[in-house]
């Protein structure tokens, strides 16, 4: 299996238009990527293309548009099965987003089946999306959130967190890669862990499926959830995977159409998988520019990009902290390409705007992880998250932007 | 470079490297807290106010130097002022950065015009208003923390 060459980098910054542009007079250096990603003409295209050639609605029409728009539709969910290795396409559900995905397991299987006093471990450095909803379900049913501690480098105490798994524990859920600290979490033991105790596990895997190769049957998982618009896809369309048997326990999300069997007023019966969760009209446009943006990953090669992302990771962090007061918030021994960092007492957010003039894109803020922030002791840090089609050259430059922002605070 | 250096410029550096009465009032007769969760920003202010004047004003907090510096400026800029120019500051001040056109009031507004470079920086104003805002929601006893977001 060959590296990614410098060669092959040019060749697909050309893929993604929005590189080529400018910002403040300068050249974009797009280091945002665990907020969103940019896309290539390919996704753009499939998008144009389906809404000028085969546009319609789905599973509703015996006329030849929609049975085109159902099949790119149902391909689209081929595809993800393929991804990710599901067994079966009945266990993709188009959802809205990862935001959307947890929220459906945490009402749809945790109102029937999660009840007071039960306990659901979560972990110090959850992003919102993963914290709330449980919070909300917790409120409902009377049963206890619990939170498993990290140590100072960012990563899971594990014993700390295998000593919370007991009898009470009923729902467990965590990231497999931080999108503050980069920490890549050893989630294939945690979910052997809380099988043997027969406790389902979702893992948020929205930083995790554009970076690496995911195996949700070798993982094991429960319930594993991503979005299409940090996979290079467009935005509005996610994925919840879910095994057959769970899902086919839970009581459907949201009502409507495409859900139903039957409907009378006296009695509605459901869909069958994945239908069941899938009400109204789907984000058919984002599904299709989702299976694109998957087609392009695969066409270059997961392992090829963890490998040259890692060495962007190697570079950046070795170079950064060369730099004084630079002091990184999240250095776990097994990292994503998420470069978090304070520098002396100047605020992210002045870091950002001094860097936007240059073109930078960073994101500064705690990144909708408040109670990490607090954890690490920050009131906020500023994050340079790497993709595929960042380069060196880009890493160079953003750290003579950090120089700059030195001198105007001198 | 010169939109940077119309923001950052040495006014706003130093009054956030040395913020001016920036401490505590123990018998302060007004405070507010004014807070932006998505970014950070953080503030208490206090405020002695005696005969509709403000005899003593301070302030606490952590945030971006922008949100600082206008703290410290403000607190500069309105000790000593009656209740009635301090609003009208107020007004022209928040007019000044979110106005479509700079008003020709904005040269009312003295030491503060070094903050109006937050004009071209949309994302920013609110850090620099939160302390106008907070000193808006003090004389009006306001108990929850309020936000510009």
């Amino acid at each position: 299996m060959s590296e990614l060459t410098t060669q092959d980098i040019t060749r697909i910054r050309q893929d993604f238009p929005i590189l080529q542009t400018n910002v403040h007079g300068n050249p974009l250096v797009y280091f945002d990527n665990a907020a969103s990603t940019q896309k290539p003409f390919s996704v753009i295209n499939s998008i144009n293309s389906f809404y000028t050639h085969h546009y319609s609605n789905v599973h509703r029409s015996v006329h030849y548009l929609s049975e085109k728009a159902t099949e790119l539709y149902e391909s689209a969910r081929e595809t993800i099965r393929e991804f990710i290795r599901a067994k079966e396409s009945r266990e993709i559900i188009f959802v809205r987003g990862t935001t959307e995905a947890i929220n459906l397991v945490a009402q749809s299987y945790g109102r029937s089946l999660i009840k007071a006093e039960d306990e659901i471990l979560i972990t110090e450095m959850e992003h919102h999306s993963n914290i709330v909803p449980w919070q909300m379900l917790c409120e409902q049913t009377g049963a206890k959130l619990k939170v498993a501690p990290i140590n100072d480098e960012g990563e899971l105490i594990l014993d700390k967190f295998l000593e919370l798994l007991t009898s009470k524990t009923k729902f467990v859920a965590l990231t497999h890669i931080s999108n503050s600290l980069g920490t890549i979490n050893p989630i294939k033991q945690i979910i052997k862990a809380a099988h043997k105790l027969h406790i389902p596990v979702l893992i948020d895997g929205a930083q995790a499926v554009p970076h690496m190769a995911v195996d949700v049957q070798e993982l094991d998982c429960d319930f594993y959830v991503f979005s299409g618009h940090k996979l290079f896809g467009p935005t509005g369309i996610g994925v919840l995977y879910g095994k057959t048997e769970l899902l086919e326990k839970m009581s459907p999300y949201q009502g409507g159409g495409e859900m139903i069997s039957r409907v009378t007023f006296e009695k509605t019966t459901y869909n069958t998988l994945p239908f069941k969760f899938e009400a109204g009209t789907p984000n058919i446009s984002g599904a299709i520019g989702l299976k694109a943006a998957v087609d392009y990953i695969n066409n270059i090669g997961l392992t090829r990009i963890m490998h040259y992302e890692k060495s962007l990771l190697n570079y950046l962090t070795q170079e950064i902290q060369k730099i004084p007061d630079v002091r990184l918030i999240g250095t776990a021994k097994n990292k994503a390409a998420i470069v978090s960092f304070v520098m002396g007492n100047i605020h992210p957010h002045d870091i950002g705007t001094i860097l936007d003039q240059q073109g930078i894109a960073i994101r500064s803020g705690h990144h909708c992880n408040m109670p990490l922030m607090q954890r690490m002791q920050v009131p906020a840090t500023a994050r340079a998250s790497l993709a595929f089609y960042n380069t060196k050259e880009e890493i160079d430059h953003f750290l003579n932007a950090l120089e700059q922002v030195k001198k105007v605070f001198h | 470079m010169s939109d940077l250096q119309e923001l950052y410029q040495e006014v706003i550096i130093d009054h956030n490297r040395q913020p001016r009465h920036c401490h505590a009032m123990a018998d302060a007769t007004h405070h507010a807290e004014g807070f932006n969760p998505l970014c950070g920003d953080q503030l208490t202010l206090y405020l002695k106010i005696q005969d509709e004047k403000i005899v003593d004003i301070s302030f606490q907090g952590q945030g971006c130097a922008i949100s600082t510096a206008s703290a410290s400026l403000m607190t500069e800029a309105l000790l000593g002022k009656t209740i009635t120019e301090a609003q009208k500051l107020f007004k022209t001040f928040h007019v000044a950065l979110t106005a479509k056109e700079l008003p020709a009031t904005s040269k009312d507004l003295g030491k503060l015009q070094a903050l109006i470079g937050v004009r071209e920086f949309p994302m920013r104003v609110k850090c620099a208003t939160l302390a106008w805002h907070t000193f808006d929601a003090a004389m009006h006893h306001q108990q929850k923390p309020i936000s510009t977001e």
